[in-house]
């Protein structure tokens, strides 16, 4: 691990809003950090906190959510609850000795392709100051 | 609920097929449309593939999407359905009878290769002697006798020149013949004349650019570094003469600095006969600014010599102050010389803003050349017997702006006047619900049914994936290295084939994947190319196609969301390419069939907003033989068209006879004084609660069309409100619609500011009608008080269209049009006398310039709706920056939200004129007519089962579901057992919240479980083989 860290992020985006952004943010050709990949799923309501465990057990170094606007969730409250959900497991890592800031929530609109790539940036330079996640396999290698 | 009747049992003599001619984006639009609604397509093309101009440009303004890769889903689509006859090369050569039963006589012309034998394999154009200008890359390199338009072409089927193949013309050669592996090519084809019976017809056949060759000034045919915009697209395209590597014809040197001069045969009377602005230029040479900045890595100067920029569309000028931003220069001056260099570079002479001479050089120079009528339009108007304007394009009226002067023909696209994509796809939408009206009866008459092959059963195999990795041309290919990613994914679990290909999303990529699927037995496909937003629909079909159940497909982004967005990290953009291949694979491994259901609609329309978008929307929705529910929140129709007053039209007349036939018509009910309250549900079956004058009630309805309009905005300048004699633009039509004295008293002096509060951070768009409006005003004043002075004070004349010959007209009759830019507003005061005085900086003399004016009209611009939030809050719409409604795909669906079954028009899509707000009616009309004309939806998919034995009956999912899906039911297994939550199938949305919020994870999403979904986030965290490594 003696080369400079590259954090490896996944996002959770909803195919109405942050989804469409981030293809936004493509035909706009507005360049962001690589490490960001992007999961589709339909509603952010379908965001799980197993999921983001997966993440983390797998390797990531950070997780993040991205649904529609607060009162735009095209199922009405979806967003909200994946929220919820964040903020809960945040608790949780924080208890079991995690950085809380490793999962985060976006609300975005599908128009803002600008914004999309902003949050990627954003959400990278939090990683990159963390450094790597203790879950990480082979770290110690 | 609706009985489901496939082909409803009606006594008509009149036709239920529809003929469309001219196989461009508007043809194309039109007939899909027109199936969807139940008639039966005849689309015929003079060109050997449909596609037209639009498959020619490189990318689409503002969006900057490429346009191939939008078109080339409706491409597919046309080409695919079964409701839509191709007939390519053909010629219509008479018609005779009449609307409702038109017998058309065409002429196939011969292809002479047999369309059902060919391969497109290529072998023949390969062994071809016989080289020939190839017209779709403007002539820019060359292609053989025997060709295939282009590489995504609908057909893709070879086809022969028959002025320029040697055995036709010479009886020598026949190479092409010979080396034919199908045995396709067939030298004696004939030409064949077959009569169509069609209930109407639709002109849809599009333009031509304007030959420069005639303009001695710009020694475009003398000079190959002096280009046309055309040539232009094809050099920065990936299927262009240069593979997408911009350079100048010339030398093929890299060019670092390119010129674009606007208005090349248009607004141009001296140098030719072309009246009009071609609408289009001023947003495509800032497009081609910005993409040839692109692909030169940002060391690009450009520049861009115009008179007015016009970029009054949606988002337009936000996309010009991003060229600006970027360091596009743009210069207001019209060159009057070219001066060849003899290291082919090009000097540009003009005066420059300050009257100075200078001299610029340049490496090459792009023509923005206008959009005439097509090639042989006076011909066909003659046989078809409908008449042309006098600019040549097809005559229609402001307040019927697709139909023709012979009842029963239409008229789309730029056809009928220079326009961009959106407005032609909302006019080609527009001509299908015109086209249907008088054949309403016929609906279904002549239309069949399609059936896929028997879906292979796959239980129990193992699995087979096939991944197959698209180039995009360069858009991929230039970023990523394919190749290893195709190896690289070999090696990855279950994947039993990889391939790559340049278009995946072409037919012949298609028939491609289909034979692969069959032959190697896959029973998992991954895609690794674009959006699954704008092509996963087209690849389930393909897998549909190949007798596989269309689910077992996943795709990877590495386009839109990898090369495009890492552009300058090719190492790193590559990993992650195999990042998310890696995660498709894993998530498609674990993919299991899914079926779809049949469920009923309610075929009732709501249309929420009683102005002229409104109204036409309702009374075209009947017309297609639905009932309508037309709310409006005000208690009397018609909103602001009955403060417009218009020199051209009629508009207060209009929008009165326009109520009057919506109030008489049975199938329209009309609500006053109401307002949505609450809607839920989805398309086919909403339901919508409002507030009306005597209480709550609710509705249901299939589709909805919002309409809610938008107003003048109120500014806070120039004395508006503390003077009297200032006035917006609707008072000043007050005025002139009563006739009033003030307009006609003698020695009067009118001032209009244009772009009031507008084109600012605060408000950065143009109300497109503004520029117009005015001069409307103004010469209405000049009618009838010749004696009047008139000032227009504003930043960029926008009167695109048709709409400059009111420009010239004002001109010529003395109008003084006056420029300032945002450095040097113009300043409005009261003098001591009680005058109103305006002082501008002249932009010829560099001074100030004091005029007394009597009155003073505000040109203050559209805001968006006041209900704009309710909307977004009632029917979960979304909205731009600006608060306009944000329509599902600004180019190529303009009209539909992004919630299926939903539908937009008006100034709550944004500010435009009443004959764009017609068209756009009749469009979300005819989408919608497309939706309830349908015995019954398909539905299912992507949604939400419960397992019977590990729920609790605990109801979180009955709170949580948005839609109150769940019901809880007896076990129908052992009525001994405890019931348990159901999902109906046929409404669940599939958006997952039951299922996140089950606390006995009882329920799963299909294609989203947590096993697929876990399994994908896994795979592309880790990667196996780098670990090895």
């Amino acid at each position: 691990m003696s080369e400079e860290f590259e954090p490896r992020v996944i996002a959770f985006c909803c195919q109405y809003c942050a989804y469409s952004a981030a293809d936004m943010a493509g035909s706009m050709r507005l360049q962001y950090p690589s490490n960001v990949e992007i999961v589709l799923i339909p509603c952010t309501g379908r965001f799980d906190v197993i999921l983001a465990l997966k993440a983390f057990e797998a390797g990531a170094d950070g997780v993040y959510v991205a649904g529609c606007l607060v009162g735009n969730c095209h199922f009405l409250d979806g967003n909200i609850r994946a929220q919820q959900r964040v903020d809960y497991l945040q608790k949780e890592l924080k208890n079991i000795g995690i950085e809380p800031e490793r999962l985060a929530m976006y609300n975005l609109s599908a128009s803002q392709g600008p914004r999309f790539a902003e949050i990627v940036n954003e959400f990278s330079e939090i990683i990159s100051r963390l450094g790597p996640s203790p879950i990480k396999k082979n770290l110690a290698a | 609920m609706t009985t489901e009747t496939d082909k409803p049992v009606v006594v008509t003599d009149k036709s239920g097929a529809v003929l469309v001619i001219g196989g461009g984006v508007a043809g194309m639009q039109t007939s899909l449309d027109l199936a969807e609604m139940g008639y039966y397509v005849y689309l015929v093309e003079k060109g050997p593939a449909i596609g037209g101009r639009m498959s020619q440009l490189d990318k689409v303004f503002p969006t900057n999407d490429c346009a191939m890769c939008i078109i080339s889903p409706k491409l597919n689509d046309v080409g695919g359905h079964i409701n839509i006859e191709l007939l390519t090369l053909t010629d219509v050569l008479a018609i005779d009878g009449e609307e409702g039963n038109f017998n058309v006589t065409v002429r196939k012309n011969p292809r002479y290769i047999d369309m059902s034998k060919c391969i497109a394999c290529g072998e023949c154009a390969k062994k071809c002697p016989r080289k020939v200008d190839n017209e779709y890359n403007e002539s820019l390199d060359k292609r053989k006798a025997i060709y295939v338009q282009y590489v995504q072409a609908v057909p893709l089927k070879f086809g022969i020149d028959p002025k320029e193949c040697m055995y036709i013309t010479k009886g020598k050669c026949g190479n092409c013949k010979k080396v034919c592996p199908a045995d396709a090519v067939n030298y004696d084809d004939k030409p064949e004349e077959v009569t169509l019976n069609v209930g109407a017809v639709v002109v849809a056949s599009g333009f031509d650019l304007f030959d420069p060759t005639s303009q001695e000034t710009y020694r475009y045919s003398q000079w190959p570094n002096v280009v046309t915009s055309m040539e232009f697209e094809r050099i920065l395209s990936a299927s262009g003469p240069f593979q997408g590597h911009m350079v100048r014809p010339s030398d093929h040197k890299e060019p670092e600095k390119i010129a674009w001069l606007q208005c090349v045969g248009s607004r141009d009377i001296n140098r030719c006969d072309k009246r009009y602005c071609s609408a289009v230029c001023c947003m495509y040479a800032i497009k081609e600014s910005l993409i040839a900045m692109e692909h030169a890595g940002g060391k690009l100067d450009t520049a861009v010599f115009y008179m007015d920029i016009r970029t009054y569309g949606k988002d337009f000028e936000k996309y010009y102050n991003r060229a600006k931003d970027a360091g596009v220069r743009f210069v207001r001056s019209r060159v009057h010389t070219l001066t060849p260099q003899i290291n082919g570079d090009v000097a540009l002479e003009f005066i420059d803003e300050k009257g100075q001479r200078r001299s610029e050089v340049f490496d090459m120079v792009v023509l923005s050349v206008g959009l005439t009528p097509s090639t042989g339009i006076e011909g066909l108007a003659e046989v078809l017997g409908i008449e042309l304007n006098e600019e040549g394009f097809v005559k229609t009226h402001p307040l019927a702006p697709i139909s023709s002067s012979r009842p029963g023909i239409y008229a789309c696209g730029v056809i009928n006047e220079p326009k961009d994509i959106p407005i032609t796809v909302m006019e080609a939408s527009a001509a299908a619900g015109a086209a249907g009206k008088e054949i309403v009866d016929a609906r279904f008459t002549q239309t069949k049914s399609r059936s896929y092959p028997d879906e292979r059963d796959i239980k129990g195999e193992v699995p087979r994936v096939g991944v197959f990795i698209c180039h995009c041309g360069i858009n991929i290919a230039s970023v990523i290295n394919v190749t290893e990613v195709v190896e690289y994914a070999k090696n990855l679990p279950f994947v039993e084939l990889c391939e790559n290909h340049l278009f995946a999303c072409s037919s012949d990529t298609q028939t491609k994947i289909k034979d692969a699927i069959i032959a190697n037995n896959l029973n998992r496909v991954v895609v690794a190319s674009c959006s699954p937003r704008t092509h996963e629909g087209m690849f389930r079909e393909t897998l549909a196609a190949a007798g596989l159940n269309k689910y077992l497909f996943e795709m990877a982004n590495i386009r839109d969301q990898d090369s495009w967005v890492h552009q300058k990290e090719p190492v790193k953009a590559t990993q992650k390419a195999k990042d998310l291949v890696r995660g498709a694979v894993a998530k498609a491994a674990l993919l299991e069939p899914m079926y779809q259901t049949r469920m009923g609609l309610v075929r009732e329309a709501l249309v929420v907003g009683g102005g002229a978008a409104g109204l036409n929307a309702a009374l075209s929705i009947a017309d297609l033989g639905f009932p309508v529910h037309l709310v409006e929140q005000k208690d009397i129709l018609g909103g602001n068209a009955h403060k417009v007053y218009s020199r051209e039209k009629d508009v207060r007349g209009y929008v009165k006879d326009l109520i009057e036939q919506v109030e008489s018509n049975k199938l329209i009910t009309v609500y006053k004084k109401t307002v949505p309250k609450y809607s839920s549900g989805f398309m086919g079956n909403f339901e919508t609660v409002f507030q009306g004058p005597s209480g709550e009630f609710t509705l249901k309805h299939g589709v909805t069309v919002l309409a809610a309009g938008g107003n003048a905005h109120k500014p806070n300048s120039y004395l508006y409100g503390q003077n009297g004699r200032v006035m917006l633009s609707l008072d000043m039509d007050e005025l002139l619609a009563s006739n009033s004295p003030t307009i006609t008293k003698p020695k009067q002096t009118f001032a209009f500011i244009q772009c009031v509060e507008s084109r600012e951070d605060a408000r950065p768009y143009c109300s497109k009608i503004c520029c117009t409006h005015s001069i409307e005003s103004a010469l209405t004043i000049l009618d009838r008080n010749p004696g009047a002075v008139i000032y227009v004070l504003y930043r960029d004349i926008r009167t695109y269209g048709f709409r400059e010959k009111l420009y010239q007209e004002a001109r010529s009759r003395g109008v003084r049009f006056i420029r300032y830019d945002t450095d040097s507003y113009p300043e409005v005061t009261e003098t001591p006398e009680g005058g109103l005085r305006v002082t501008v900086l002249d932009h010829v003399l560099k001074r100030p310039l004091a005029i007394d004016v009597d009155y003073l009209t505000l040109a203050s611009g559209i805001d968006p709706t006041p209900m704009k939030e309710e909307i977004v809050e009632v029917f979960k719409g979304q909205l731009t920056a600006e608060g306009f409604l944000l329509e599902a795909h600004m180019k190529l669906m303009p009209v539909d939200l992004a919630t299926h079954g939903q539908y937009l028009c008006g100034l709550a899509h944004y500010p435009k004129p009443l004959e764009e707000t017609i068209v756009q009616a009749k469009a979300a009309a005819a989408r919608a007519a497309g939706i309830l004309a349908k015995p019954y939806m398909v539905v299912g998919g992507v949604v939400a089962v419960v397992e019977p034995e590990k729920c609790a009956v605990c109801c979180t999912c009955v709170r949580a579901c948005p839609i109150q899906v769940p019901k809880i039911v007896r076990n129908e297994e052992d009525a001994a057992l405890r019931g348990h939550a159901f999902m109906e199938p046929a409404i669940c949305q599939g958006c997952g919240v039951c299922v996140s919020e089950c606390p006995g994870k009882a329920i799963k999403l299909q294609f989203f479980t947590d096993e697929q979904l876990m399994a994908k986030v896994a795979a592309m965290v880790e990667d196996p083989q780098a670990a090895e490594a």
